[in-house]
């Protein structure tokens, strides 16, 4: 039983950063039809921010230190910004590209993002320690969980109410919810194009700074490549739930963390290192079957 | 007064002219029809106006504004309401989202409540489904819905491509009836669009027809369905 607890908070907090990672890729795609590969190095970015720039092996904390009520909204505030420059200087330009174009477009901002880090910061992986306290376990019916689990899966389920409340009860959120399933129409009402695309690049940015503040305190190490894996696995999630799709993103990303947790468990100990292999089968399979992704939006269906 | 006046415009997609050197000119509170066999180029007519392809040459001045190459969106604040071939309803918004979206850009707050309110006097059904999603919605309901979102834009024009297109002919009169009941009731100005021109002889009117991109034939609907003039100049018949 408390062993199966664990493995639930396993799978749920791997799970959070999928869906957090996943939502935040959706949120754009539905309003751009953009994959924006550079999604993780905002997450990377977002955590260099905490450092003061040296190619020293040591970090040099800098608004790291700053105290926590103004150091989170601090970090969001760059994954918005960051995000939104990246609209305003690049993708603006691509928006009546074709969406092959626009993926390359953010493969390439990616690129530049990966080595001004590489300038600032050299490549080494520098630890950190950023609210260290919270790996301590606590006890949950028996089971010692860790501190951060908790509170990681907690800030998803907040953030999921959040903006599932901000895009069903506000008016921005109408908007951006019509323009993801026809943009052009939605223009037709009187919809300013540009203020929706900087909002969903707005609201993904700070997603890609969540990531990186729980990744940063969970591995408490800085890394230029930190938000690669989770940007991957977060794509399929997206691809999986139905491009476009945010309950889909979500529900996929948690599928995805779950089945990585669950392998790890139940493989043989000899197939365990191969477990992305089979978690990336599963996807494989999971394609075959629904070919649209599990929940395929209204926009991607045919119109008569 | 002129409400809407197309001077000479031409739209290329690529290498094929859709439109070349088509003027129109629209009055307040007139009910204009274009129509024109497939591919004439009414459609692009439409959303040319609307600000969603661009016009390669001349020039489109809507209420006194020149709206030559201004966005979808500043077009529909300044009071054209394009309601596009096919519906395009927000299939997963509510029904009442659906309207809310149209009032969204709209200063009077105040009115929106009524128009709401009487949009949903017209249309009862969509009083009764309010909070359903607009994708359950018939063709024909769908239809009524996209009026009544336009209706919610409190627009000076509202330009219609193919309302009855995949409609039963007793939806289609409903349709128009709605469609006409609104224009006096509320001023309303009307461009539609039909491949048809039976619509534009019952429902009188002046009449445009479009045939590979260019202004063929411009007159009262009534009197051009009399003689043969019509469907020579649809078919280009005398020409070759």
């Amino acid at each position: 039983m408390t062993a199966l607890l664990q493995i639930l908070f396993d799978a749920l907090s791997l799970g959070s950063l999928y869906a957090l990672g996943a939502l935040g890729i959706a949120l754009i795609f539905g309003v751009m039809r953009l994959v924006n590969f550079a999604h993780g190095d905002y997450i990377a970015f977002c955590v260099f921010a905490l450092l003061w720039p040296s190619i020293d092996a040591a970090a040099i904390v800098f608004a790291g230190n700053l105290p926590t009520i103004i150091l989170i909204p601090l970090i969001l505030a760059i994954g918005a910004g960051l995000s939104v420059l990246s609209e305003i200087l690049v993708f603006r330009r691509f928006r009546n590209a074709n969406p092959a174009t626009m993926m390359i477009a953010s493969f390439a901002l990616g690129y530049v993002l990966k080595n001004f880090l590489l300038m600032l910061f050299s490549s080494r992986p520098k630890s950190i320690d950023l609210w260290s306290n919270l790996s301590q376990q606590v006890e949950i019916a028996g089971a010692r969980i860790p501190l951060l689990q908790v509170i990681t899966i907690t800030i998803t389920i907040v953030i999921l109410i959040a903006l599932t409340a901000f895009l069903k009860r506000t008016r921005f959120g109408l908007e951006m919810r019509a323009a993801a399933e026809n943009f052009t129409m939605a223009r037709m009402l009187g919809v300013k194009a540009n203020r929706v695309i900087m909002l969903a690049f707005a609201i993904s940015g700070m997603l890609a700074a969540a990531i990186g503040l729980i990744l940063a305190t969970q591995s408490g190490t800085v890394d230029i490549q930190m938000g690669m894996s989770v940007m991957l696995v977060a794509f399929i999630a997206t691809v999986i739930g139905g491009l476009g799709s945010l309950p889909g993103a979500v529900i996929a990303g948690f599928l995805i963390g779950g089945a990585s947790v669950l392998m790890q468990v139940i493989l043989p100990l000899e197939a365990r290192p191969f477990r992305d292999a089979f978690v990336y089968g599963a996807v494989i399979a999971c394609l075959i079957w629904r070919p649209q992704g599990l929940l395929a939006p209204k926009s991607a269906k045919q119109r008569v | 007064m002129t409400l809407l006046s197309v001077d000479n415009i031409t739209v290329r997609y690529g290498r094929l002219t859709a439109l070349r050197g088509v003027s129109l000119k629209i009055e307040d509170g007139e009910t204009i029809f274009v129509t024109g066999p497939n591919g004439a180029g009414k459609s692009t007519l439409l959303k040319a106006i609307a600000g969603v392809v661009p016009a390669a040459e001349g020039a489109i001045v809507l209420g006194g504004q020149v709206i030559t190459g201004a966005s979808p969106e500043s077009t529909a604040r300044l009071g054209f309401s394009m309601v596009p071939e096919g519906r395009h309803v927000f299939g997963g918004l509510t029904i009442e989202e659906n309207l809310m979206l149209g009032a969204g850009m709209r200063k009077d707050r105040a009115r929106v409540g009524e128009d709401l309110k009487q949009v949903y006097d017209v249309f009862p059904m969509l009083r009764e489904r309010k909070d359903k999603p607009a994708g359950v919605l018939s063709g024909g309901q769908q239809q009524m819905l996209v009026i009544g979102r336009a209706l919610m834009t409190a627009p000076r024009l509202i330009a219609i491509d193919e309302p009855s297109l995949g409609l039963a002919p007793k939806v289609i009169d409903q349709v128009y009836e709605t469609l006409l009941k609104l224009r006096d009731s509320r001023g309303l100005t009307l461009l539609i669009v039909e491949q048809s021109s039976t619509r534009a002889m019952m429902t009188g009117g002046r009449m445009i027809l479009l045939r590979s991109g260019q202004v063929v034939l411009e007159g009262d609907a009534r009197t051009l369905a009399r003689g043969d003039t019509l469907k020579k100049a649809y078919f280009g018949y005398g020409e070759h």
